[in-house]
């Protein structure tokens, strides 16, 4: 008897040893991102770091201002969800509401594997497909916002087409019938009706999808050429904060890294403001 | 009329969405399987990788040995988590909030997030350097939020009749999870593993700075080496190898074809249960 409540105390010390871990990594990874980028904006100062226009870490004097890059990532981001998002609700429409049941058995792991896919394995795809289409048709390289918001518009789709489709499916039946009994045809009720009352998961999956093109990193240093400039028309290349991290860090030392780190620290405060708005869709949604 | 006209319209662009969605997706899988077919060939999987034969298996062993040792680290801590908030916590706990909000915070990050995270604190601060062991990390805590809310789910979709019926009969806490709540719990955590598989194997951006590029087999759990993902974006950006790295994608896509087989099998066996 006593051997055995040893047991249940030392266990469930173990489970409570766990808990304390798993929010210890959140209080670590917050501790180690804040502690080396925070000094770093303040060394080259807020405002220069924030909204300067230029980023030549090798000059001297050298500068570090991430402005080119917030813009990068917000046109490419903008520029993602513009395509990702109608294709992906009419798309997410499709499945719920018109697609025959065996179609649809082949579709929905269909868009399983679009959710599976390395983001490298995008990339090249894009690299290879859509750089040389861009270039073809409008001139330049290719690498541009085009053809990265091109590419992260397909990456977003299965988020935006899970969420969306599972928000169409919760809204009650009675609604749809409701609305056809009234007159109203299938495209009228689904439009109409289903969407407007599916609209806070239909946000959230929006909201979702700008968190997965901000924090895309591979793909985007693939095809969207990465210079270091203020974006300069959607033809043109384009550096995001994502890809500022990656390109750099190989060589960076001292403020230069720190800057880079700081960087980081943009794109985890950003990626939570959309955290906090999701959550706070998400609730909104429940009743 | 006008709204036949309208309805028309909204119909042909909902088929043409999925058209574009999964013509997107068809095109995809078929350019890269005739384009990376033809360079699979056995040189690709030579035991030691050199510049003649570009070869993935080092990669590929890699990819394995970071799968099995990061859900080593990160399966028993989200886990056990999940056990102490479902099982233990009271209500009101302060814990629980603070999980939850720990879990939701860390949804979310971009990889390259936790990417310099792992070079800050495993690479540069305990001094790990570009090593198997500080990518395992680095990747364990990428996927501990996931493995975390699954596992949570899961047991909370156990019904409170089976925790009762086995207190009734006299068992401990301890043994009424082990034994009872966790076989009914299973699938839907092994679900959750399975992604979080999926993440691994996909991961690019965390693992360039924390397990570094080394094409060969890693010796030790300090030594650097490759994953899949990492190897392919360093054949497509040396853009030597375009045909092997078509080859590797098309072992990257088989690899996460055969992930999502296991996890629809796992759902249905979910939905059944």
């Amino acid at each position: 008897m006593r051997e055995r409540s040893l047991q249940e105390n030392l266990m469930k010390a173990v489970f409570l040893i766990s808990t304390l871990i798993s929010i210890l990594t959140v209080a670590l990874i917050c501790l180690f991102l804040f502690a080396n980028g925070i000094p770093a904006m303040g060394k080259i100062g807020f405002y220069q770091f924030l909204l300067g226009r230029e980023w030549s870490p090798s000059d001297l004097p050298p500068a570090f201002g991430i402005l080119p890059m917030m813009l990068g990532s917000l046109y490419v981001t903008a520029g993602a969800i513009l395509i990702g998002v109608p294709v992906g609700i009419l798309t997410a429409v499709f499945l719920a509401k018109v697609c025959p049941k065996p179609l649809y058995r082949v579709l929905k792991p269909a868009v399983d594997l679009l959710a599976g896919i390395p983001s490298v394995v995008y990339g090249f795809f894009g690299l290879v497909t859509i750089v040389p289409m861009v270039r073809m048709l409008f001139g330049g390289n290719g690498s541009s916002i085009l053809a990265a918001s091109l590419l992260l518009g397909l990456m977003i789709l299965p988020t935006v087409i899970g969420i969306t489709e599972s928000a169409i499916r919760a809204v009650p039946g009675e609604l749809y019938d409701g609305a056809v009994a009234l007159g109203a045809s299938h495209e009228r009720a689904v439009f109409r009706v289903l969407l407007p009352a599916a609209k806070s998961g239909i946000l959230a999956a929006v909201v979702l999808g700008i968190g997965r093109a901000i924090g895309e990193t591979m793909a985007v240093i693939m095809v969207a050429g990465n210079q270091a400039r203020m974006p300069e028309g959607i033809f043109k290349g384009v550096r995001t904060l994502t890809a500022n991290i990656v390109l750099e860090m190989g060589y960076a030392a001292e403020l230069h890294r720190e800057a880079l780190i700081a960087t980081g620290v943009v794109l985890f405060v950003f990626i939570l403001l959309i955290n906090l708005l999701f959550s706070a869709l998400r609730k909104g949604g429940r009743p | 009329m006008r709204q036949k006209i309208t309805d028309t319209l909204l119909r042909v662009a909902t088929w043409l969405a999925a058209a574009l969605t999964f013509g997107a997706l068809f095109f995809l899988i078929a350019y890269i399987l005739t384009r990376g077919i033809p360079y699979i060939k056995p040189s690709l999987f030579a035991l030691h990788y050199n510049s003649q034969n570009v070869s993935l298996l080092p990669a590929l062993v890699t990819t394995v040995l970071m799968v099995l040792l990061s859900l080593a680290v990160a399966v028993p801590l989200g886990l056990f988590t999940a056990i102490y908030l479902v099982e233990y916590a009271k209500r009101g706990n302060p814990l629980v909030r603070m999980v939850r909000m720990t879990a939701e915070t860390l949804s979310g990050i971009p990889s390259i997030v936790y990417g310099l995270f792992g070079m800050l604190f495993f690479v540069t601060w305990l001094g790990w350097g570009f090593s198997i062991l500080a990518g395992t990390f680095t990747l364990a805590i990428m996927i501990l939020p996931l493995i975390l809310r699954t596992a949570e789910e899961s047991l909370k979709a156990v019904p409170d009749t089976y925790r009762e019926g086995a207190f009734g009969l006299g068992a401990g806490r301890l043994r009424t999870v082990f034994r009872i709540v966790l076989p009914a719990a299973a699938p839907g955590i092994l679900a959750g593993v399975i992604l979080a598989v999926g993440r691994i194997v996909g991961e690019t951006a965390a693992l360039t700075y924390t397990a570094g590029t080394v094409a060969q087999i890693p010796e030790s759990l300090m030594a650097s080496g490759r994953t899949l993902s990492v190897h392919m974006y360093a054949l497509s950006s040396e853009g030597l190898y375009t045909g092997q790295a078509y080859a590797t994608a098309v072992v990257l896509l088989v690899l996460v074809a055969g992930i999502n087989t296991l996890s629809a099998a796992l759902a249905k066996k979910i939905g059944k249960g």
